[in-house]
């Protein structure tokens, strides 16, 4: 019988051993309900003076607690009764800490955000030494801040410095590196975690066991334990946050200010300024966007890709065990880097084994890089390469679940490719193009089995871009699509089904906003301002540096695909083609629109490019040497608004000819598929936020002053025509 | 006449090697067991085989890793291979290789299993170098002090001639003989003249440069993207010279008898780096997979005699018991591969199959026969293609089906010569 508890206790020797297992849940969190759990038993526990010590142990498998119940945030209604959660879960692990029974906390799996915090306020943290055992405070990720005390107890047992590289980026800590840090007090095997915890609690209540003294050296003595050092760790801390955030996230900046007021006006003036900071924090606009980010993708993870009737059982997934990979140049390469990460045997193809050879050095820059940093060992290391194996032939695609094409650009080239490995290919593999541009329905043209062609877009680099676009042609079978979405998401891709089309969805919506940086750079705008614009605006990258990183090359030939397909709203800029024919295809060939130094890395702008741009209206004259100052003034509002707005303006259009299934994949794929800003929500959430009234006058302004390119789509006219929005309001 | 298994015939299905390379060149940074583990994985790759079907696989090496004895097992612990795979390591010099063909072979036969890998590995780049007896006693002394003194003792026994660090010989341990010694003492015995073992490997390096040249090698041949870096590709064995003529042959010094001698390093093998593996499937099994075998083992057998003796002279002695077991006369046999360890072993091994002498100590009264030259190591030899001790059998096998598939011929006979005076024969056939 499942218990409706989430808390169960017993009691061994003197200790009680408390289990939390929320019940119906595969992860345990804390919500109200649990919160008052604790609270009763804590108080029990107390009275009861058989009880001289606890132990705190997950009953998930591989999994402690994942930390506060998010979407009890979202029902939070004002900065008052945020403050006031705070204050109270503050309260508790406060009494939790005063405890006559000290508490052992035994971690084995995650150990997220309060849950971290509760473990900071006990007297003894375990934790296993299991590559699942990660502790983290990710509050910021999605626009908070640590409100139990997080920001107060971390920096005074690890350091301000630690403490602040934890709080700032909300990043997991390994079992070991915690351990290094002095965040958790003993290192174990997970099957002996709970009788260790048991026999540290004991030792605690007879006053026996040794506090490892963490000793931060010589810089830990000058930096975290005087106040003088901790000033100058924490502007430092300032600095580098605006500088990354650009001031468009307001959570890493209280983080810091809670820690500092922790040091400037004692304790209780910290725990007073984290509540209420925190409760500041979830009502901001940000961390709203950000928690329905987070959903979103949450959301996706669960989304098997194909409609489901209800009660229906789930297409039939064809499990994918070896991947054919045909094209070993730096897309085939790192999807094939991704796959052997996945245990996944790979067959990599290419014309010359010179090339092929060229592969596996990109295959192994990749997976060398994780036992550089050390997240594999070397015996891991290994055993994944040894699942890559490189032919020039078909030989061994015999038995190749799945193949996926990164040959060049060209349809022809992808039809015979295509032909010849469906020839080795069993019926039930099926075919995946990595294309980004060219339809799927025309590559499967050569197919004699269409049902089995898809798409699978990456980005790249592979294993660092989070988003995989499946492709879905009309002629392609439910069952392929299922199939590559659950092993994109096996590869640890957030993945959104795309209607097939030029472009599909995030290329799609990419392109007028290229195209406007390009019109705006023939307009006499310079490089860097239109760059520095769209950070400003939260880019992760300027669109004329993005232009550099993807190489002009592709950049043309796509945009040229585009222009066919859609006609003159998507006619490229002259600016583009005249640099594209100068030979400067970007980073890789280390000539672009910016300097390059012989490893790649970006200089400034090389202002010799401007000679190449097209007069158009510039207001300028070519004086040499100083034409960046000699350009065209354009504020940076504007050259926002003329980018992103026919950006949203193609994605509307996107949802509205069904391009995409939802606002919300449309909201993931561009957050994750470029870095569109997260803390907008994605374009659908932004167009909301606009207001699309608002968003439809203002492309008809600009329609009126550049005729043809920012007409406002017809289902925006009509949404603002009807007052809708594309989410409900919440 | 029952031939080997019984009834059960046992499938060579497909082999793959990598390409063989001098030590000190392309493989240098490689060890064994990487060799064994390429070989491997590209014979599950390129077979399409499910990794789950494997159920043994054994290896053979000649100088075994001290860290990692068991390459066998090594090999196995790559991720395309379950985890529960029987894996072990054998060492029958030369014949490691072949070793571990029959010994996965013979379980098949059995019927205690259906499917297993089967070659060897050898990396003389990388041959272990030994602290001498004075140097080892010293450490093992100060590993076990238990004060700072005691080590410093212990140390202090180390004298100057300790240092010296040894490595291993290709040597008889019970005779002292080297390899080379042994050789040129056979061709001393068996009157093999300098000209003739000049003109065999003449031979060898021309049949195997064609064989190369047509793609016939290759084939057998997987690429190897050189890790650590993968710079490099390596396509083909580096030994094999197309240029080399009888007059620079003849040019070359004796290496191991200086006056009287006739071996010298051009017709002997050298040393070299690489792996080899064939899959081996009962016949029902690889049908009902839907392999296409390369061909069957028809029968084998090993032999041995002293050492002190003609150390390579065994293969003379088990190549009529093989061939007794497979039924059948030289006269069925349409191709001949002989492992070359030496021109002077490879010219000793004929005129024995050729002498009565030789056909009695093995029990039988009449010769194998004369050896067609015809239809004798068709695309070359060790001496040319290169001779990683754990790896050769294993070359052999595959060199010899396919160039029978390639002939459409029926029956293939295969010898390998072995330190310890050991010598192995096997028949093969086709379909």
């Amino acid at each position: 019988m499942a218990s409706t508890y989430a808390l169960g206790t017993e009691i061994v020797n003197g200790v009680a051993v408390i289990t939390i297992d929320l019940p119906g849940d595969p992860v345990n969190k804390f919500n109200r309900a649990v919160k008052d759990e604790f609270v009763a038993l804590f108080d029990r526990l107390e009275r009861d003076l058989n009880v001289r010590a606890a132990v705190l142990i997950s009953g998930k498998k591989d999994s402690f607690i994942a930390g506060a119940d998010i979407e009890e945030f979202l029902e939070l209604k004002s900065a008052a009764e945020a403050e006031r959660l705070s204050h109270e879960g503050q309260l508790l692990l406060d009494s939790i800490h005063e405890q006559r029974t000290p508490l052992v906390v035994a971690i084995h799996g995650a150990c997220m955000g309060g849950a971290l915090e509760l473990a900071l306020a006990s007297h003894y943290r375990i934790a296993t030494d299991h590559p699942k055992t990660v502790l983290a405070l990710p509050e910021v990720q999605i626009g908070l801040i640590p409100g139990a005390g997080g920001t107060q107890r971390l920096p005074r047992l690890i350091g301000v410095r630690a403490a602040l590289d934890m709080i700032l980026t909300g990043r997991n800590v390994r079992a070991k590196k915690a351990m290094q840090i002095g965040l958790i007090d003993e290192l174990v095997h997970p099957a002996i975690l709970r009788k260790i915890a048991i026999q540290r609690a004991q030792e605690l209540a007879d006053g026996t066991v040794k506090h490892r003294k963490h000793s931060g050296g010589m810089t830990g003595f000058l930096l975290d334990e005087n106040p003088a050092g901790r000033r100058v760790v924490l502007k430092k801390a300032r600095e580098e946050t605006m500088k990354k955030t650009r001031g468009n996230y307001p959570a890493p900046l209280a983080a810091i200010d809670a820690v500092e007021a922790g040091y400037r006006g004692g304790a209780s003036h910290g725990y007073r300024t984290e509540s209420r900071l925190f409760g500041e924090m979830s009502m901001t606009d940000v961390c709203r966007q950000l928690i329905h980010i987070f959903f979103a993708t949450t959301a996706l993870k669960k989304d098997p890709g194909v409609p489901v009737q209800q009660g229906a059982p789930l297409p039939e997934i064809v499990p994918v065990e070896k991947v054919g990979i045909l094209g070993a140049g730096f897309m085939g390469a790192g999807i094939a880097s991704v796959a052997i990460q996945q245990g996944t045997l790979v067959r990599m193809k290419d014309a010359d084994h010179g090339r092929v050879a060229k592969g596996f050095a990109a295959v192994r820059d990749v997976v060398k890089e994780r036992l550089t940093k050390r997240q594999i060992t070397k015996v891991q290391y290994s055993d994944i390469m040894s699942l890559l194996g490189g032919t020039t032939d078909y030989s061994g695609f015999g038995n190749v679940d799945l193949v996926i094409e990164a040959v060049f650009e060209d349809i022809n080239v992808k039809h015979q490719v295509l032909r010849e490995v469906e020839a080795e290919l069993k019926p039930s593999a099926i075919f995946a193009s990595n294309t980004s541009t060219i339809p799927i329905a025309q590559i499967a043209e050569a197919s004699s089995r269409p049902e089995r062609v898809v798409g699978m877009h990456f980005f790249s680099p592979v294993h660092k871009m989070p988003l995989l676009e499946v492709i879905e042609a009309d002629a392609t079978d439910t069952s392929v699509v299922a199939s590559v979405v659950a092993y994109g998401k096996k590869l640890g891709k957030t993945v959104i089904v795309v209607h097939d089309g030029p472009g599909f969805y995030v290329n799609r919506i990419l392109t007028p906003y290229i195209n406007e940086a390009g019109r705006l750079l023939d307009q006499g705008a310079a490089i860097d301002a239109i760059d520095n614009a769209l950070l400003d605006f939260g880019f992760p990258v300027g669109p004329i540096t993005l232009v550099d990183e993807v190489g002009l090359d592709v950049g043309a030939k796509a945009g040229k695909i585009m222009y066919e397909a859609f006609g003159e709203r998507f006619a490229p800029p002259s600016s583009m083609q005249a640099v594209v024919a100068s030979g400067r295809y970007g980073r890789k060939v280390k000539k672009g629109f910016y300097l390059y130094d012989d490893e790649g890395k970006k200089g400034d702008v090389d202002q010799s490019v401007y000679t190449l741009l097209a007069p158009g209206s510039r207001e300028t004259t070519a004086a040499s040497g100083n034409q960046a100052q000699s350009r065209a003034q354009i504020p940076a509002s504007e050259i926002q608004q003329r980018t992103v707005l026919p950006m949203l303006n193609e994605a509307a259009r996107c949802l509205a000819e069904n391009v995409i299934r939802s606002a919300r994949d449309g909201d993931v794929g561009a957050v994750f598929g470029f870095g569109f800003p997260p803390f907008r929500g994605g374009p659908f959430r932004y167009m909301d936020t606009i207001g699309i009234s608002e968003l439809v006058k203002k492309l008809e302004e600009l329609n009126d002053r550049f005729p043809g390119r920012f007409e406002p789509a017809e289902v925006l006219v009509s949404m603002a025509r009807r007052g809708e929005r594309f989410y409900p309001e919440t | 006449m029952a031939t080997f298994g019984n009834g059960r015939r046992v499938a060579i299905v497909a082999g793959v090697r990598t390409p063989f390379t001098k030590a000190g060149t392309a493989f240098k940074s490689l060890s064994a067991i990487d060799l064994g583990k390429l070989c491997v994985a590209e014979l599950i790759q390129r077979t399409s085989l499910s990794g789950a079907e494997v159920q043994a696989l054994v290896f053979g090496t000649v100088i075994p890793n001290v860290v990692a004895p068991n390459i066998a097992r090594e090999v196995a612990l790559m991720p395309l291979l379950p985890k529960g795979v029987q894996a072990f390591s054998v060492s029958r010099a030369c014949a490691s290789a072949n070793q571990a063909i029959t010994d996965a072979a013979d379980q098949i036969a059995l019927g205690h299993i259906d499917t297993a890998i089967a070659g060897g590995a050898e990396s003389l780049s990388n041959v272990p170098i030994l602290h001498s007896q004075g140097m080892a006693e010293a450490l093992v002394l100060a590993s076990k002090a238990k004060t700072f003194g005691g080590r410093v003792r212990a140390l202090a026994s180390v004298r100057p001639k300790d240092l010296v660090p040894i490595t291993p010989a290709i040597a008889e341990p019970t005779t002292g003989e080297t390899m080379g010694q042994s050789a040129e003492k056979m061709a001393k015995i068996n009157n093999i003249s300098r000209e003739e073992q000049d003109h065999f490997a003449l031979r060898s390096h021309r049949l195997a440069a064609a064989g190369t040249a047509d793609g016939r090698l290759i084939a057998e041949q997987m690429p190897v993207y050189v890790p650590p870096r993968f710079e490099s590709v390596v396509e083909s064995d580096n030994g094999i010279r197309s240029d080399t003529s009888y007059e620079a042959l003849s040019q070359l010094k004796p290496v191991f008898d200086r006056k009287y001698g006739s071996v010298t390093a051009g017709n002997a093998s050298p040393l070299t780096d690489g792996g080899a593996c064939v899959l081996l499937m009962s016949e029902e099994k690889a049908r009902s997979l839907g392999y296409e075998p390369l061909g069957y083992i028809r029968s084998y057998a090993y032999a041995a005699l002293d050492p002190g003796e003609q150390l390579l002279q065994a293969p003379v002695l088990a190549a009529p018991v093989a061939l007794h077991r497979a039924g059948l006369t030289l006269r069925d046999i349409d191709l001949v591969e002989m492992h070359e360890a030496f021109a002077a072993q490879v010219l000793s091994n004929l005129r024995g199959f050729e002498s009565t002498y030789w056909a009695e100590r093995a029990g039988f009264s009449e010769p194998v026969g004369e050896v067609d030259q015809s239809r004798l190591n068709v695309m070359g030899g060790s001496i040319a293609i290169g001779h990683p001790f754990g790896a050769t059998g294993s070359r052999i096998t595959v060199t010899l089906l396919n160039e029978l598939r390639r002939r459409d011929g029926q029956f293939g006979l295969m010898t390998v010569c072995a330190a310890g005076g050991m010598g192995f024969a096997m028949v093969v056939e086709r379909g």
